[in-house]
């Protein structure tokens, strides 16, 4: 029988990881994501997981990953500026191809900024916060429930395409309360990285099956002698300065992803069929979007919902294919304008994009999302 | 030539190494390799974690579990796999300007926490593989690329720090005694805490080139003639001992280590 429990996003978030089979999380309080570490202070104990206050952000995703490396599925959470801190380990994650799931729960920013207040400002830097090429995936929930499921998801994807995978919470998703339906166990689909099916002496860590451009990962500890490097390094984990083997690397880790963004991305509509105005919002905006959306609707105006649940790889194919009817895709951000970019790219000039913008550590109302929908319907 | 049960633990096909020739931070390798085989470790157990610099590139060459961070974190990195993982011996080796600058909060906490894992490191009082900037322990009035008119910054006694902060074991040797830096190492890896054992090295590229000492043997009789065991020391004058190397065993302790005190936590909370 499936439970019910009254979470708030944070604990849901932290619950999920749990279900999904994260045994160790290494973290440095941060509001607003304090909770995540303090549920799994408390819950990693209890089912044999290792929980770490680490020194400082840069420490703790250092730690997970090192955690990740002896086969553990591991878990770190902050808010903007621990964000940042993690940044250049985030980097040799993306390198060295280890899993790890980070938490962002969003707060206003640049610097200190607003701790407890609510911002969408953080989107580009877990596209691009760390220097170089990678291929990013970022999920972003819309309820707690959704705080829930997507832990799962993000450890899910973190595993079978070995690279970090970013959840981009919000303040006020993190704080709020609201219904959680938690299934069975047992009825979770779980999965685990591809473990090397080779004896110790014929293993090439770096070498990627063909079939999905993933190399299998051996735990610290398994047997195995090998080489993790944030270095650009051949198949070998080795590191290369030679043109052929750099280009291989960093063409194969942007492939991998690519090729199988179908699986990633997620994205949800409402009443879009015919919509001449979309509503474009996610996280905690696009709840307000949505009723904004349904009022117009009830208003007898030709509006449409569309949620990218999955940021990145943005669901561009899948909003295009929207385009037909639409005249013009609204965006309400909480940011000066960062998702409003892609989705431009994304429309390729077919429609016109509106941004709207919140920047006052608020939530849209849906009358202020309302009122831009009637200006330009 | 290095000893021949220790090719075991070495990556021929990797080589040449990328140091120079007369590096001294080859010898430290040999020493940790040399421990590693007295202490009856397995290559597939130990893992050998590295920040960056000269000295960091050492995992590459062994054959062990190998993980080659960040500037200054490996020990952070280091924390996570030995936490998750405590069936694995974790050497973890460092450049000085990687272990006291960069990585200095790391280093102090690691020791703090008294977490198993023997920290080496290699100091040459400089940074190697950026051109030869000062390191927080370049000796006052020595020169380097950032310090073209000589050192004015105090040094750290990294020892001292190690001890201040908590570590279990603490010793300090130099690449003219390469035994007694052996035994070191291996009483750091078979201590059951966090073990710091200093190693003065050289470079003699970039420190020894802008400091008169260019050719790598009188580095390394530099190295032994300033060296003073801490017997000796204690009876000398501070002023005697202004320009020498104290070289001995400074802490061995017994106190509670960090993962097994997690350990115990699980069994409590589990009942
Ligand atoms: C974040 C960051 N800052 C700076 C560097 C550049 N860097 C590479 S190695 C190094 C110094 C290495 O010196 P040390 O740790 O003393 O080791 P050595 O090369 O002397 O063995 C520096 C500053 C870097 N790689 N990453
Ligand atoms: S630059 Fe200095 S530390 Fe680096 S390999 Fe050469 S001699 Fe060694």
């Amino acid at each position: 029988m499936p439970k019910t429990e009254f979470w708030q996003g944070n604990v849901a978030l932290a619950q999920g990881a749990l279900a999904a089979g994260c045994r160790f999380f290494g973290g440095y309080p941060i509001t607003p994501s304090s909770e995540i570490a303090e549920t799994m202070s408390k819950e990693l104990p209890k089912r044999d997981g290792r929980f770490i206050q680490m020194e400082d952000e840069i420490a703790s995703i250092a730690a997970t990953i090192g955690a990740s490396l002896t086969g553990k599925k591991s878990l770190t959470a902050t808010s903007g500026p621990g964000f940042s801190l993690k940044q250049e380990n985030l980097g040799l994650a993306y390198q060295a191809e280890v899993p790890i799931v980070v938490v962002d729960v969003m707060r206003g920013g640049p610097s200190t900024g607003l701790p407890t207040k609510i911002s969408q400002q953080d989107v580009m830097q877990a596209r691009w916060g760390t220097h170089g090429d990678h291929a990013t995936i970022a999920l972003c929930p819309s309820s707690v429930q959704e705080c829930y499921e997507l832990a799962i998801d993000a450890f899910n994807l973190a595993e079978r395409f070995r690279q970090p995978v970013i959840i981009l919470s919000d303040e006020v998703l993190g704080h709020m309360r609201e219904r959680v339906i938690v299934p069975e166990s047992d009825s979770i689909a779980l999965v685990d990285r591809k473990k090397p099916e080779v004896s110790p002496s014929d293993f090439v860590p770096y070498k990627a099956d063909p079939k999905d451009d993933i190399p299998a990962m051996a735990g610290f500890g398994d047997g195995y002698r090998w080489h993790v490097t944030g270095l650009t390094h051949n198949e070998w984990g080795f590191p290369t300065n030679k043109a052929p083997e750099i280009e291989q690397k960093m063409l194969r880790v942007m492939r991998k992803v690519e090729r199988f963004r179908d699986d990633i991305i997620k994205y949800d509509t409402e009443s879009i069929e015919d919509a001449e105005v979309i509503v474009l919002g996610y996280g905690s905006v696009a709840r307000t979007g949505l009723s904004a959306v349904r009022e117009a609707r009830a208003a007898g105006h030709k509006v449409g919902y569309f949620r990218p649940v999955t940021l990145w790889p943005f669901p561009d194919k899948e909003l295009q294919a929207q385009l037909d009817t639409a005249k013009t895709v609204i965006v309400p951000e909480l940011n000066c304008g960062q998702m409003v970019h892609e989705v431009e790219r994304a429309s390729c000039g077919r429609v016109e994009v509106v941004q709207q913008t919140l920047v006052n550590g608020e939530l849209f109302k849906p009358s202020e999302i309302l009122e831009k929908i009637k200006e330009v319907v | 030539m290095p000893r021949p049960e220790v090719m075991d633990w070495l990556r021929t096909r990797f080589f040449p190494h990328i140091w120079c020739p007369g590096c001294g931070h080859g010898i430290i390798m040999h020493a940790i390799l040399r421990s590693l085989v007295d202490t009856g470790k397995k290559p597939e157990e130990t893992v050998i974690a590295s920040g960056i610099g000269c000295s960091s590139r050492m995992p590459g060459y062994i054959d062990a579990c190998t993980v080659h961070t960040t500037h200054g974190r490996s020990l952070a990195f280091a924390t996570g796999i030995k936490l998750a993982n405590p069936e694995l011996t974790i050497v973890d080796v460092m450049g000085d300007g990687d272990c006291s600058a960069i990585g200095g909060n790391h280093f102090i906490h690691a020791a703090r926490r008294n977490i198993d894992i023997t920290a080496v490191i290699m100091n040459n009082n400089i940074y190697g593989m950026t051109g030869g900037q000062s390191s927080p322990t370049t000796p006052i009035g020595a020169k380097a690329s950032t310090a073209p008119y000589g050192a004015i910054e105090p040094n750290f006694n990294l020892c001292e720090l190690a001890a201040g902060a908590g570590a279990s074991y603490v010793a300090r040797s130099t690449v003219a005694q390469p035994n007694i830096c052996e035994k070191y190492i291996k009483k750091g890896i078979e201590n059951k805490g966090f073990s710091v054992v200093e190693i003065m090295t050289f470079c003699h590229t970039q420190f020894g080139r802008r400091n008169k000492i260019p050719k790598p043997v009188d580095n390394i009789n530099r190295l032994r003639d300033k060296s003073v065991p801490k017997a000796k020391a204690e009876k000398m004058a501070a002023e005697e001992l202004q320009d020498k190397i104290v070289t001995g065993e400074f802490v061995e302790k017994d106190t509670p280590e960090f993962v097994a005190e997690y350990e115990q936590l699980i069994e409590r909370v589990r009942g």
